[in-house]
């Protein structure tokens, strides 16, 4: 196990293994973005109360779920640096941050103009809204936090640190459809039930899902290797790359 | 299909201004970051390849004994 963190840990095997994987990782994001988006806007039949409009579901629920796995995937990055000090959780940690943002912003604009043809309102300050605009401010908090230090190491433990102490949102995402009265709906999916949702309708849900995780897996795993570059240029190693890369 | 014709799609029965505004905001953020990822790997790319021809110039014209920085071998 120890092996293996430090294994997993040092640069120079991150960035063997990792360009290895990246390829494959693109390929499964492109064809289940492809095949989910196709299916989603032109195949699914359209839902009998709120008709067209259903379709924003195929990119608000996968955004607003990643939105949320990035974060927890962000926070233990941080923990694992700042109990281990293996600078390779760091990066990832550093290049998870921006995405994770865009996918908050994305959840919460498809919410909106969800909402103005199925709610009439394009924002309420209801406490899944609250809570997800919440998670932007964390996102962007961290993003500024790690930028603010002249030391790398100070801003990386203060953005882990915020990270950690932001994870308590997350829970308070989850179960605000449940705790609060809100206008928001409750899961439309849970792993214990069936879904209340013919396969026509759910299966693109799950592609695009697939879709939206393998593209932050491939895209994290990309800008982790540039992070390497960018920190760790004067490693013999690094520098062997140019002749391979450019 | 959803849809019999082409103007009946991008029409989205009179919701195409959400459906479209929903996901065309998320797939440009899906292509910004995409295109950051590359452009951000070229710059680096280049910068290092800058370095590492600027001190493989300075080990050829000053002595060996006072070369450029030394290079770290290992992963530390």
């Amino acid at each position: 196990m120890w092996a293996f963190i430090h294994k997993f840990g040092s640069p120079k095997w991150f960035y063997a293994i990792s360009a290895r994987l990246e390829p494959w990782c693109w390929a499964l994001a492109a064809l289940a973005l492809g095949v989910g988006t196709l299916w989603g806007l032109a195949v699914a039949p359209a839902d009998y109360q709120q008709g067209e409009s259903f379709r924003i579901i195929y990119v608000h629920v996968p955004a607003a779920l990643l939105a949320q796995s990035i974060f927890v995937a962000m926070a233990l990055s941080g923990l694992v640096f700042m109990v281990w000090k293996i600078k390779v959780a760091d990066m990832a940690a550093t290049v998870m941050a921006p995405f994770g943002a865009m996918m908050t912003f994305a959840a919460l604009f498809s919410g909106a103009v969800w909402g103005i043809p199925t709610w009439g309102t394009w924002w309420e300050w209801d406490a899944r809204l609250t809570s997800m605009l919440i998670l932007l401010f964390l996102y962007l908090g961290v993003i500024a936090l790690r930028g603010a230090f002249a030391r790398r190491d100070s801003g990386a433990r203060a953005a882990s640190l915020l990270a950690l102490v932001g994870v308590i949102n997350i829970p308070i995402i989850k179960y605000s459809v449940e705790w609060w009265y809100t206008l928001h709906q409750s899961a439309t999916f849970t792993l214990t039930s069936r879904p209340a949702m013919p396969a026509s309708m759910w299966l693109p849900l799950l592609i695009m899902l697939v879709g939206f995780y393998s593209f932050f897996t491939a895209l994290t795993l990309a800008r982790t290797r540039s992070e390497i570059v960018k920190r760790e240029g004067d490693k013999r190693w690094v520098r062997a790359l140019v002749d391979k890369e450019l | 299909m959803a849809f019999t014709s082409l103007q009946e799609f991008f029409a989205m029965g009179g919701h195409g201004v959400y459906v479209w505004a929903a996901w065309g905001v998320t797939a440009a953020l899906f292509a910004a970051s995409l295109l950051q990822a590359r452009l951000e790997r070229r710059a680096l790319l280049k910068t290092l390849s800058r370095r590492v021809r600027r001190d493989a110039r300075r080990r050829q014209t000053t002595d060996p004994a006072h070369s450029s920085r030394p290079m770290v071998d290992d992963d530390a």
